[in-house]
């Protein structure tokens, strides 16, 4: 295969790159009022690459740089997802970057390369790409954390997401090790290949897929290895735990699919067993303790762990019905997480941070708008109809029965009653009680009709769920996840 | 033909969006006008379902099928049958009772208010002609917001923990049901209501999914003991909210025992009708007690509401033409006079804010109008002939001394207790020298407020004296029905 041939499946990643290392430059010479500029360059590398991901998207599978990247349909599906949330979580917190200092060229140059990770992390097709991309994503995700210097909060919330994460990438790469010396290669079609041939050491690949289960459950931050996500999502500014909460799932679940279900599908038995342990203890952990947070911060970080459990709900039925019911759960929940730390910014301003529950008090009274689409937030992660997150809920417990994992399902159902609970509350905040805080909230044009839109979105996409659905099906099929 | 149901789901929503669209807390009118329209045009296109319905056959009128999601075979098909249809016109004419309750009561958040009650309306009707089972589950659990917020945001002082009270309890059945739904779609591949009446089921299933249907739809029922809710949504509820309450959002859990439970799980509903009838009575006599011991008016009503819907669902578990035609002709009824009753008192509580029965007395005296309304509607919820109440009684009492006279003997006492506590309550209201200086300067009732009890009068009556229209309408869609039940699906 010819260079440009390779470099046309990874165009989008060259894109970003390129675009991070200029803005990089760019930003040496231009002063604190201008940083309008740079921001700018950066919505329009994000449109440019999806142009880009648009223009080249095909349906066949191609495998570029000796099998070590993939360009399938899933991997431009996710990356044209990444880029959307990347952008709207620009869009959403400028106000809130600028009142903290954070309006600076750091900032974008290193949210494009988490971006980049992440677009490595959907291409890879080789355990070694698939751990850069981890890496790459993870470090500048440590550095976005610290970067507010005034607090003290988000240094230490980046420490110990960075010791924790940086344990992780350890387990994680010691699982690809083993699995890579039972089998002898680290491309995923070959392991997947060897698994199926019955070649390497069992008991070295179970060892292996332990690790590697144990890693992806480190990063998509599930339990028992949850610990550092309330953490982090409290502690980091609230922008980045936007950033934290929505693109790097993509990336999660992409991680996840790659490993187990293209490298791994031969021991799928061993990792179903896993993931019920992980998805089961998440469920009911996340729900149960969120219902204790006074911080909505906190809050949002139990639900994220409740949420990613029932997302590996849909993948351990380890099937096409499953693997679409996850991604599908994957989007939607981003969806919503966007529009959820999006309302926590604009109701933040200068020298406030309307990080607890109480800051939600009578929004009704002040922007009964806002209310309304924090009201869909809410609906759609209690998983009620008519919002988005009621089809999540049902795709994945669909998949799990379909599987024949019923009394997960009825687990499942259960907890998300209890889920139910404190999403109400917010709910009773906002419109059963009266405002504390009587201050007029104040957003940009453009973030205030790109959150309206991103709200009411919930509300369409649970009415009409079909396109989305299909497209999910399709992406999964067309990329032989079968 | 006009997609009538479509219609019947789809402009009160509309109303709705754009009452809350145009709404501005300082100039209510406008929003009233919107509202009332939308109601009253709700209404208007649900009257060819009646007129146009043909009752010589159990199959589903007016249906409507589209490809919703096809990822599931999932569809958007309205239709109703003789069981259903009556109900789409109750809600319907309950709306507009209810916003035109609301005219000149509600003064917050006016836009809102009649915003909820419009989309809650559509919503209901959407769960009684959804032919679909994730429509219907669709339309039965976004019902729940508006009430959820009409309750927390209007109701009264302890309202918080009743709107949540009430939300919780309903999700903790429906999220059983949605189980439920998806494990009758993985056995049969289908999400048709109608396609899972031939499914062929073991009893240990149909076990199974009839307690994970039954604890939906009882607690919606709401029948013993899981009525805890009712009276605490009730008493909390704007007048508004408990009329939908008491009116309407209570049939839907009867109407699915008669769309889910017969129909799909024959077996298991003969298996355990002793179950079932045990608990009805238990509503019917035990809560009637509990009835007569309450001191707040609004609470009374709602024990008295349990202990009538207790009397649908013994009059369906009895699986005979009478017993169901009953319990239907009971929930209409029990619609009617209901919401007439908690008219009534929010027409006092609109005077004196009080809804303890010791703050009032003698209100004939100075209300003469007034009583006399709630004389009848007092008539009617304790079963007296020529009331609409007396029909489905009488039906189901008949139906039950068929089965067993004991039975029946018990299933009668309502007729004493309602008649104890309503009449007991009516007299130490109404009756009497005056009480105090509060009720010595109550108004009587105004054009609104007369003319809106005098709709609901005119239909109690109607209903009472000339049955026929009602019950024929059912005739056919119950036999085949109880067809279905009789048929095992072993």
């Amino acid at each position: 295969m010819a260079f440009a041939e390779n470099l046309l499946a990874v165009l989008p990643e060259v894109v970003i790159l390129t675009s991070a290392a200029l803005i990089l430059i760019v930003d040496l010479f231009i002063d604190d009022e201008r940083r309008h500029i740079t921001y700018w360059l950066t919505q329009l590398a994000l449109l440019i690459a999806a142009c880009v991901t648009l223009k080249t998207t095909q349906l066949d599978i191609v495998k570029a740089f000796h099998n070590m990247v993939v360009d399938d349909m899933l991997a431009d599906l996710l990356r044209m997802t990444s880029f959307v949330a990347v952008s709207l979580m620009l869009f959403y917190s400028r106000s809130y970057l600028l009142a903290r200092g954070l309006f600076r060229g750091e900032t974008f140059v290193l949210t494009l390369f988490v971006l980049l990770g992440i677009q490595v992390i959907i291409s890879g097709n080789s355990f070694l790409t698939l751990y850069l991309g981890v890496e790459l994503m993870s470090l500048s995700l440590y550095a976005l954390v610290a970067l507010e210097k005034e607090r003290s909060g988000p240094a230490e919330a980046s420490m110990k997401y960075f010791v924790l994460g940086a344990l992780a990438s350890g387990v994680l790469l010691y699982g690809m090790s083993m699995v890579y010396g039972a089998t002898g290669t680290l491309d995923i079609d070959l392991v997947a290949r060897a698994i199926l041939a019955k070649q390497g050491n069992s008991l070295l690949l179970t060892f292996g897929l332990v690790f590697v289960v144990s890693g992806v459950a480190f990063k998509l931050g599930v339990v028992p290895y949850h610990m550092w996500i309330p953490d982090v999502y409290d502690g980091a500014p609230t922008a980045i735990t936007l950033l934290i909460g929505t693109a790097p799932e993509f990336a999660g679940f992409a991680l996840t699919l790659r490993l187990l279900s293209g490298a791994l599908q031969g021991l799928a038995i061993d990792w179903q067993g896993m993931l019920i342990i992980l998805s089961l203890l998440s469920m009911v952990l996340g729900n149960v303790v969120a219902i204790a947070q006074s911080s909505i911060k906190r809050m949002l970080a139990y639900s994220t762990i409740a949420h990613m459990g029932f997302m590996l709900m849909g993948f351990l039925a380890a099937d096409l019905n499953g693997y679409s019911a996850a991604m599908f759960y994957t989007v939607t929940y981003v969806l919503t997480s966007l529009v959820s730390f999006g309302m926590i910014m604009v109701l933040s301003r200068i020298g406030f941070e309307a990080d607890r529950l109480d800051d939600f008090k009578g929004l009704n009274q002040r922007s009964p708008w806002w209310a309304f689409i924090m009201l869909l937030v809410m609906f759609s992660l209690a998983g009620i109809p008519p919002t988005v997150g009621f089809y999540a809920k049902f795709t994945v417990i669909e998949a799990a029965i379909n599987a024949g994992f019923l009394w997960l399902a009825v687990v499942a159902v259960v907890t998300s009653l209890i889920g139910a609970f404190y999403y109400l509350r917010i709910v009773r905040l906002m419109y059963f009680e009266d405002p504390v805080d009587r201050s007029p909230l104040e957003t940009r044009a453009d973030a205030r009709t790109l959150l309206s839109a991103n709200g009411l979105l919930l509300l369409l996409l649970g009415i009409l769920p079909q396109p989305l659905m299909g497209i999910c099906v399709i992406a999964l099929t067309q990329s032989n996840f079968l | 033909m006009a997609p009538y149901l479509s219609l019947a789901v789809w402009v009160p929503i509309v109303a709705g969006l754009v009452a809350l669209a145009i709404g501005r807390d300082r100039e209510p009118a406008p929003v009233r006008w919107v509202a009332l329209v939308g109601a009253v045009a709700g209404f208007l296109v649900t009257i060819p379902l009646y007129t146009h319905f043909d009752a010589t056959t159990s199959a589903m009128q007016f249906v409507e099928l589209a490809e919703w999601i096809p990822r599931f075979g999932i569809h958007y098909h309205l239709g109703v049958d003789g069981i259903s249809v009556l109900f789409i016109l109750l809600n319907s004419f309950i709306t507009v009772l209810v916003v035109w309750a609301g005219w000149e009561v509600i003064t917050t958040r006016v836009a809102q208010y009649m915003g909820a009650f419009l989309i809650q309306s559509g919503l209901i009707n959407g769960v009684f002609c959804a032919l679909d089972g994730i429509l219907f589950y669709f339309f039965f659990e976004a019902m729940l917001i508006p009430m959820y917020l009409i309750i927390g945001v209007w109701g009264g002082p302890n309202r918080m923990y009743a709107a949540i009270k009430f939300f919780l309890y309903t999700l903790v059945g429906s999220l059983l049901t949605l189980v439920a739904l998806i494990y009758l779609y993985s056995v049969s591949d289908s999400f048709e209501i109608l396609d899972w009446y031939q499914v062929p089921l073991a009893l240990k299933t149909q076990v199974l999914l009839f307690v994970a249907f039954f604890l939906a739809f009882a607690v919606k029922v709401p029948m013993w003991p899981v009525h805890t809710w009712l009276p605490d949504a009730h008493v909390e509820a704007p007048t508004g909210g408990s009329v939908v309450l008491a009116a309407i959002t209570l049939k839907v859990g009867a109407y699915g025992f008669v769309r889910f439970v017969l129909p799909i799980l024959p077996d298991a509903s003969r298996y355990l009708a002793g179950f079932v009838i045990t608990l009805s009575l238990i509503a019917v006599i035990y809560i009637g007690f509990v009835a007569l011991v309450q001191d707040d008016m609004k609470k009374l009503i709602a024990y008295s509401s349990i202990s009538h819907m207790g009397f649908v669902t013994l009059g369906f578990f009895l699986f005979s033409q009478l017993g169901v035609e009953g319990g239907l002709a009971q929930m209409i009824s029990h619609g009617f006079v209901s919401a007439a009753l908690f008219l009534c008192v929010g027409v006092m509580y609109d005077r004196l804010h009080s809804r303890l029965i010791s703050d009032y007395g003698g209100v004939v005296n100075t209300m003469p109008k007034f009583a006399a309304f709630m004389m009848l509607f007092a008539m009617a919820n304790s079963g007296l002939p020529a009331t609409s109440g007396f029909v489905g009684e009488f039906l189901v009492v008949l139906a039950s001394i068929k089965v067993n006279f004991w039975l029946g003997f018990l299933a009668a006492t309502i007729m004493i207790l309602g008649a104890a506590y309503t009449l007991w309550m009516y007299k130490r209201v109404i009756f009497g020298a005056v009480a105090n200086s509060g009720v010595a300067s109550m108004p009587d009732l105004n054009r609104r407020e007369f003319w809106l009890l005098a709709l609901v009068a005119l239909a109690i009556l109607a209903m009472g004296v000339w049955p026929k229209p009602f019950i024929d309408v059912m005739h056919v869609s119950v036999a085949d029905l109880l067809a279905h039940v009789a048929k095992t699906k072993l």
